[in-house]
């Protein structure tokens, strides 16, 4: 707990720990990147307005984009059925633009639940849920996710009954992952637009499970 | 190499250095091919820019209760992407 430290020197005034700030010497690597970039828009080859559009473009990837894909696959059988076959195909075909990314869906069921994780870096498909949350590249999770999946759930707050069978699914190389998690109870009547609402972005890593209605 | 979901299949114990995709937790376990992902191009040299020879890719399922033998619950499972040269081909 920040407010336990009794070292004050690396604390702000509020009890928290200053977060160190990236106002240093630019790395080999990000000179590089500036002046291949600078000398691109010199020779013409991209404009600055097409360099933002592309970070605007990778900002706006959202969580929102997966609830969508998981909404459809609650409410339309057919497209669970190619989702589950061809995750990449299924998201391309609701018009989101996943580029070249290997989209795999793990199904949890009455008697599984899954769980994403990348042991080796911090894979994630952030082409349809956007930036990966702070924990999920830490290697506090990256190890722990692998080594004893049930107990870091139950910090997460799912408590896993023995009879459900966990799978974990480590992204090692090429694919990325996508919970499609059960569809919560008494949501018969609702829409695909609000099923999406009860989607969060946890429920689709497998660290939590959709909102009730 | 041709694998099929459901053969039994070994991860090797090398060891080499550099942009490698197979866990050192998995190195020596046995698992079962779960599915074929098809061919990619090797990202141990695709990493370095140099020529990558295109391998299979496998989705193999290993057992918690053998790759840690005081699992919480043994029966649950881990599934990783591995390469065909990591597998084993002398082992059964």
């Amino acid at each position: 707990m920040p407010h336990d430290h009794h070292d004050h020197d690396h604390l702000s005034a509020s009890g928290h720990p200053y977060r160190k700030d990236n106002d240093g010497q630019l790395t080999y690597w990000q000179t590089m990147e500036i002046a291949i970039r600078e000398l691109m828009v010199e020779k013409g080859e991209l404009t600055p307005a097409q360099i933002q559009a592309q970070i605007d473009a990778m900002d706006d990837r959202s969580p929102a984009n997966g609830a969508a894909v998981v909404a459809r696959a609650w409410t339309d059988p057919d497209f669970k059925k190619r989702l589950l076959a061809n995750g990449s195909d299924a998201a391309r075909e609701m018009g989101f633009d996943i580029g070249p990314m290997h989209l795999v869906a793990v199904e949890n069921t009455i008697d599984t639940h899954n769980l994403i994780v990348c042991t080796l870096c911090s894979c994630y498909p952030r082409n349809l849920l956007g930036l990966p949350p702070d924990w999920y590249k830490t290697r506090e999770y990256r190890s722990r996710a692998v080594r004893e999946p049930r107990a870091v759930l139950r910090e997460f707050g799912v408590d896993l009954p023995a009879n459900i069978t966990l799978r974990v699914h480590d992204s090692t190389a090429d694919m990325r992952y996508i919970v499609l998690p059960a569809r919560p109870e008494g949501t018969d009547e609702m829409t695909a637009e609000q099923l999406a609402e009860l989607v969060t972005r946890d429920s689709m890593i497998g660290t939590g499970l959709p909102k009730s209605p | 190499m041709t694998l099929t979901p459901g053969s039994t299949v070994r991860i090797k114990t090398m060891s080499p250095l550099g942009h490698i995709r197979t866990p050192h937790y998995l190195r020596g376990k046995t698992g079962v091919v779960e599915r074929v992902l098809g061919p990619f191009k090797n990202p141990e040299q695709l990493a370095y820019m140099v020529p990558a020879p295109t391998r299979t890719l496998y989705r193999v399922r290993f057992e918690m209760g053998h790759i840690w033998p005081n699992a919480e619950a043994p029966q649950d499972t881990l599934d990783a992407e591995i390469y065909e040269h990591w597998i084993d081909q002398n082992a059964p």
